[in-house]
């Protein structure tokens, strides 16, 4: 769902007759609402908070980046991220798998069940992994305020991408090639090694980079269940909501900036593999 | 993939257990918490005036962004599909930067454009419009983390239905609008439709952004996520498991209607 692309090159030979439908009319006004919308809810904020970093100059900039604190919350964040990326990939292509291909009852529950981390508020998530891996726990396994902890939120609230980026290709891929292999004499694990792997990469990257960018960013499930523990479990998210509390703003905002430029770098990452996924396809 | 039996069953296991231990059991657990003190004392939990009122905030402000979100996410489609201006990618990635932006930085770039020493903050306060810690900023802050939904969901659409039907309305003398509203707006209603229940699922539960900017003032700022965090904080527990019970109420639904929208848009 979030994983379709909104850059899918145009069809050709419609391209050249919806100048006339779309028209002059729609091309001003439409170009001028959407301009003017995302000028003042998105670029002009974004913009403030870049200023306001800068504001004490760029050493000052530079300090409240590289605080032992800042770099340690980011390293934290950076490292936790690409953990949860990896392990959601492959849950994903576990589950796109169990969903498209093996039949059990009660799969269409389950297929329903991956977005429920969509639907539900993230401040519930971080709730619900509480009561059962919380200081209550009726397991026993108490892991709050532990980095584990905090994969385990992060896990939650990225499972559909994983999920949701893989299953449309597995549905569409050509079983042919799988059933030539194995008459071939291929093994299950060689087959999915050499042919249903490759071609799953582009998706299985692109819901790794989706379910990155978002654990990078995460608080809402979070906040509660890192305990917030400088040097340990303190993500950058939640250093900069501390910062914001202690009324430095210029600091929060340096940080915030740094975050920035990481999620830009991300979408142009993952840019780079759906023009990669869509050449492949061809 | 022509797996072995013990192989399929062995991937059915792990894919149902990951699935058990990070959603099903969590859930099950968390229910079984809130209604351990009776279905009295839940309700009793969120019908306390704080609790109505963060209730009737969180609906006014999704009945505010949704639908704003939702008018622009289709001009920004018909934008995208279908007119050919130059620094259309640009137009894109903008689009697509509230997914990617942590929701606090979102906040707090907010807090900075439109709080007391903002660039827009003290000539607002002088026409009498206060923004940050305020309902107008929680409502902004939802703007621009439900940004790109109604967006993501309508462009696809469009794409895939061409314009030939439109152009054929165009050719037999309809406006515009004649156009917008008895062609493409028919064709494209699930996927408005599916864009509009992921925008309200994530306005009503949206922590992050709006927690950052609504300063938590009691009965006045506080909505039903900010009073779930508000009341474990306070080791308030049940009262916490009461109120996400009722978000998690607004999340199922939301579930079911985005399961039955998209076989709708399927079978189109």
């Amino acid at each position: 769902m979030a994983a379709t692309a909104v850059t899918a090159p145009p069809k050709p030979g419609r391209t050249s007759a919806s100048r006339r439908v779309g028209g002059r009319g729609l091309t001003g006004l439409g170009v001028g609402v959407v301009t003017l919308w995302l000028s003042v809810i998105v670029l002009l904020p974004l913009a403030a908070l870049t200023a306001k970093s800068l504001d004490g100059g760029l050493s000052a900039f530079w300090d409240s980046v590289t605080s032992r604190q800042a770099i340690a919350a980011l390293k934290f964040t950076l490292a936790v991220s690409v953990i949860v990326a990896v392990i959601n990939a492959i849950a994903g292509v576990a589950i796109a798998w169990t969903l498209v291909r093996d039949e059990f009852p009660g799969r269409r529950v389950v297929n329903a069940v991956i977005d429920l981390p969509f639907a539900m508020p993230t401040i519930v998530a971080g709730i619900t992994l509480l009561a059962l891996w919380g200081p209550k726990s009726p397991v026993g396994v108490n892991l709050a305020f532990t980095q584990v902890s905090v994969a385990l939120a992060l896990l939650f609230v990225t499972l559909p991408f994983g999920v949701r980026a893989v299953q449309p290709v597995l549905i569409e891929l050509d079983r042919e090639m799988e059933e030539a292999a194995a008459s071939l004499g291929a093994s299950g694990p060689t087959i999915f090694r050499r042919i249903v792997l490759p071609n799953l990469m582009p998706a299985v990257l692109s819901g790794a980079a989706l379910a990155f960018a978002r654990a990078v960013g995460e608080f809402g499930s979070v906040v509660l269940i890192s305990g917030n523990k400088p040097f340990d479990t303190q993500v950058s998210s939640v250093f900069i909501f501390k910062q914001i509390e202690s009324d430095n703003a210029t600091g929060a905002a340096a940080v915030s900036v740094v975050l920035l430029a990481v999620s830009l770098l991300m979408l142009i990452a993952l840019r780079v593999i759906e023009s990669w996924g869509s050449r492949h396809d061809r | 993939m022509t797996a072995s039996p013990v192989g399929r069953l062995s991937i059915r296991v792990f894919a149902l257990g990951y699935l058990a231990l990070l959603l099903a059991i969590p859930i099950g657990v968390v229910l079984y918490r809130t209604f351990e003190p009776g279905v009295g004392a839940v309700i009793d939990s969120i019908t306390t005036p704080a609790a109505v009122s963060a209730f009737w905030l969180t609906i006014e402000i999704a009945a505010i962004a949704v639908p704003l979100n939702t008018i622009f996410g289709i001009v920004a489609a018909l934008v995208l599909v279908r007119t050919r201006i130059r620094g259309k990618w640009l137009l894109q990635a903008v689009i697509d930067l509230p997914f990617a932006i942590s929701p606090v930085v979102i906040g707090l770039a907010l807090f900075l454009l439109f709080g007391r020493t903002g660039w827009l903050g003290p000539t607002l306060t002088d026409w009498g419009i206060q923004v940050i810690f305020s309902v107008p900023g929680m409502v902004l802050a939802t703007i621009f983390v439900c940004l790109p939904f109604v967006v993501r969901e309508v462009a696809p659409v469009l794409r895939e239905i061409g314009d030939e039907q439109e152009q054929a309305a165009a050719t037999l003398g309809a406006s515009r609008w004649q156009t917008f509203r008895r062609i493409t707006l028919p064709a494209i209603r699930w996927g408005v439709a599916y864009g509009v229940v992921l925008s309200t699922a994530r306005a009503i539960g949206e922590f992050g952004a709006v927690s950052v900017v609504s300063g938590k003032i009691s009965g006045e700022t506080v909505t039903l996520p900010l009073l779930v965090e508000n009341r474990y904080s306070n080791f308030d527990l049940s009262g916490a498991y009461a109120a996400s019970a009722l978000l998690a109420v607004i999340a199922l639904a939301t579930l079911l209607a985005m399961t039955v929208l998209q076989r709708k848009g399927d079978s189109r």
